[in-house]
């Protein structure tokens, strides 16, 4: 009797785990960007060492990127000659030295890592999934095991394709319950973190599950399995189903013909069995979940957005200093604080459905005139996707930026930034203090919160647009 | 990576919990291709003012907390991004130590890979340690050890194998080189 988890952890065994060393796990695929490879690149031509699967690498520009148009990388040396510019140069010639496939500055298939992973079809069920970047457990919703790693790490499985990994231990994540109108994959995701905690699942790899998770789309399932790492977890996993395999079927490197068949008999076979036990279990109803949003400065600082800003329980020295931060009191309500920038985008809420979901909203209206709303499309796909569809021109219309793809404002490196201050209604992941800028505020949100506040010009619940 | 046997230090005292690794150190510094350096980076948004100038109330700009390698923290210290560049960041600066109740998976794991030792004790020594900043304490990797004042020796837990590493300098890279035969093998049985 095994979970989804044990089983993909189990066909993975190079060597197994003893007390005096870890196991060593065969890694299906590796994703690998700019920002977190450039050292272990660097330690693999220290020793004299190849990569040794290029062909199991995928490489793209996401974190450094400019999201302004600039039509090719030796175009953007000569006008922005700047660390963040050496670093994309850098990847290239790393990428280039050590025969891994870029999709480059000017590559159609570019985009944020774990977007373009999913829509090549070749983030599968059942593989083994890293990369030097915590998000990469957005992958899990396939029913592949996908983690985050450090640099050291990347050099480990770009040389041997393997890393050393204790085994984590097993969380289930239950999910019963219908949405309510205007409540989505991301609130799902935040209450989750609000309730288990930023720390709740150090450790474990945790497993959605439930009639509300199998109601999902799979673009909804990667907002969940993202932000896993917000709450410590090492990975979140979702098991496959026919949602998963209508989603694949036909993508660039998904198998085609008979190696579809084997492979989906294969996948079928991927979810725990019914008595399979898991280390930890905790069961969430989603028909009472509401809109939510964060008022501090770690994912786990979330409130529903009708409620008011919470009182501490004694004396927290971190949670007074993230309210005195986010220059919000306590039993204050958060809905009606003005709002100066909107941002949708990152490897959360950058799909083509969080893009409809929120164009769905501003079609026809104007933004407030006190916000600046930036929309970047996780990748070159989303973009086309979204401009065929005139999602583009809604957006403009509206009076928000459309931008070129990239991580952009979540992470802030590329110049797109929240100005010290500022307060942002963000789709990403993170609100820590200064992540979207030094002195920059966050709320996280959804796709619809986030478009519904860019109309009003202050934090607003989303439902008052719905019918 | 150079043999550690015991680290003996003064403390300094971080208590907040829930410290993240973009506080460790901010994102736009990860522009960087190298190693080196980082610590002028440490904690730079708490450390300096947008002008520049050191903020005199952060821990680490009090002359009690000069030449701390030591380092006590709150719970769940290290959570968020997966950068390496926390850890080189810390060891660049000068902590050689990490102690709370509760360490980050990924920041775990990248400080053993970098000999910063992170160390967990329970609330009740977390406490002691949280109050009693600037003491000396010594950290043996080899009885895995920590000895404070005041107290009998505590006995804390490094994984076997990133603790051997740690003794002897082995790099976990060439560990994993030595494995070549067996990846082969698994190779051929997968494809």
């Amino acid at each position: 009797m095994k979970t989804l988890f044990e089983k993909v952890w189990d066909r993975h065994v190079v060597v197994a785990e003893t007390d005096d060393s870890p196991a060593i796990l065969y890694i299906d695929l590796h994703l690998v960007h700019e920002v977190t490879s450039p050292q272990a690149f660097s330690l693999l031509r220290d020793h004299g060492l190849h990569v040794r699967r290029p062909e199991q690498t995928l490489a793209t520009m996401d974190h450094s990127i400019p999201t302004t148009p600039v039509s090719s990388l030796a175009d953007l040396v000569v006008v922005s000659d700047t660390p963040a510019t050496r670093q994309l140069v850098q990847m290239d010639k790393n990428c280039s030295e050590f025969g891994i496939v870029l999709r480059g500055f000017s590559s159609p298939e570019r985009g944020i890592v774990h977007i373009i992973g999913p829509e090549l079809g070749a983030t599968q069920p059942g593989m083994t999934i890293v990369c030097g970047d915590s998000h990469t457990s957005t992958h899990g919703a396939f029913g592949a095991l996908a983690f985050g790693i450090g640099t050291t790490e990347v050099a480990h499985v770009l040389a041997t394709q393997c890393l050393l990994q204790r085994r984590p231990q097993t969380f289930a994540v239950n999910l019963e319950g219908t949405l309510s109108r205007g409540v989505t994959a991301k609130d799902i995701v935040l209450s989750i973190i609000g309730q288990i905690g930023v720390g709740g699942g150090t450790g474990h790899a945790i497993e959605y599950r439930g009639s509300a998770i199998t109601a999902l789309s799979m673009e909804e399932r990667m907002t969940i399995c993202n932000m896993s790492i917000e709450a410590g977890a090492k990975a979140g996993m979702i098991a496959p189903d026919d949602t998963t395999y209508e989603y694949l079927a036909g993508r660039p490197h998904a198998p085609s013909g008979a190696d579809w068949d084997q492979a989906l008999a294969a996948w079928q076979r991927l979810p725990g069995d019914s008595e399979a036990r898991f280390d930890k279990q905790v069961t969430l109803d989603v028909s009472k979940m509401k809109p939510m949003v964060t008022f501090g400065t770690n994912p786990g600082m979330v409130i529903s957005i009708d409620e008011p800003v919470p009182t501490p329980a004694g004396n927290d020295a971190a949670f007074a200093k993230a309210l005195a931060y986010m220059q919000l009191e306590s039993g204050k309500p958060l809905a009606g604080t003005p709002v100066d920038i909107v941002f949708i985008g990152s490897c959360t809420n950058s799909r083509l459905s969080d893009l409809e979901v929120a164009a769905g909203l501003l079609r026809g209206r104007q933004i407030a005139a006190n916000v600046r709303m930036l929309v970047v499309p996780g990748s070159q796909q989303v973009k086309a996707d979204a401009e065929a569809r005139g999602l583009d021109q809604v957006f403009k219309a509206a009076g928000a930026e459309w931008r070129e793809p990239g991580c952009s404002m979540c992470i802030a490196m590329n110049g797109d930034v929240v100005p010290a201050g500022k307060l942002a209604v963000s789709t990403s992941n993170r609100n820590f203090e200064g992540r979207q800028g030094v002195g920059g505020r966050t709320i996280l949100a959804s796709p619809l919160t986030a478009a519904a506040s860019a109309l009003t010009g202050v934090v607003s619940d989303p439902r008052q647009f719905l019918d | 990576m150079k043999p550690l046997t015991r680290i003996s230090s003064r403390t300094a005292v971080l208590a907040l919990t829930d410290v993240d690794t973009d506080q460790i150190i901010p994102a736009r510094y990860l522009t960087t291709t190298v190693r080196q350096g980082l610590g002028q980076h440490l904690f730079a948004d708490w450390r300096y003012a947008a002008d520049g100038s050191a903020k005199a109330d952060f821990v680490l700009n009090q002359p009690d907390a000069e030449g701390a390698a030591a380092l006590i923290v709150g719970r769940n210290f290290g959570c968020g991004s997966s950068r390496e560049h926390a850890p080189w960041a810390l060891l660049d600066y000068g902590f050689e130590v990490v102690i709370s109740t509760e360490i980050a998976d990924i920041f775990l794991n990248n400080s053993l890979k970098n000999g910063l030792i992170p160390v967990i004790v329970d609330e009740e020594i977390h406490r002691w340690l949280l109050d009693h900043p600037g003491v000396e304490i010594s950290v043996d990797i080899d009885t895995l050890e920590l000895v404070i004042p005041e107290h009998d020796p505590i006995p804390f837990n490094i994984d076997r194998f990133s603790r051997y590493c740690l003794l002897n300098g082995i790099d976990q890279l060439g560990f994993l080189l030595q494995h070549d035969a067996a990846i082969d093998e698994y190779e051929a049985r997968t494809r």
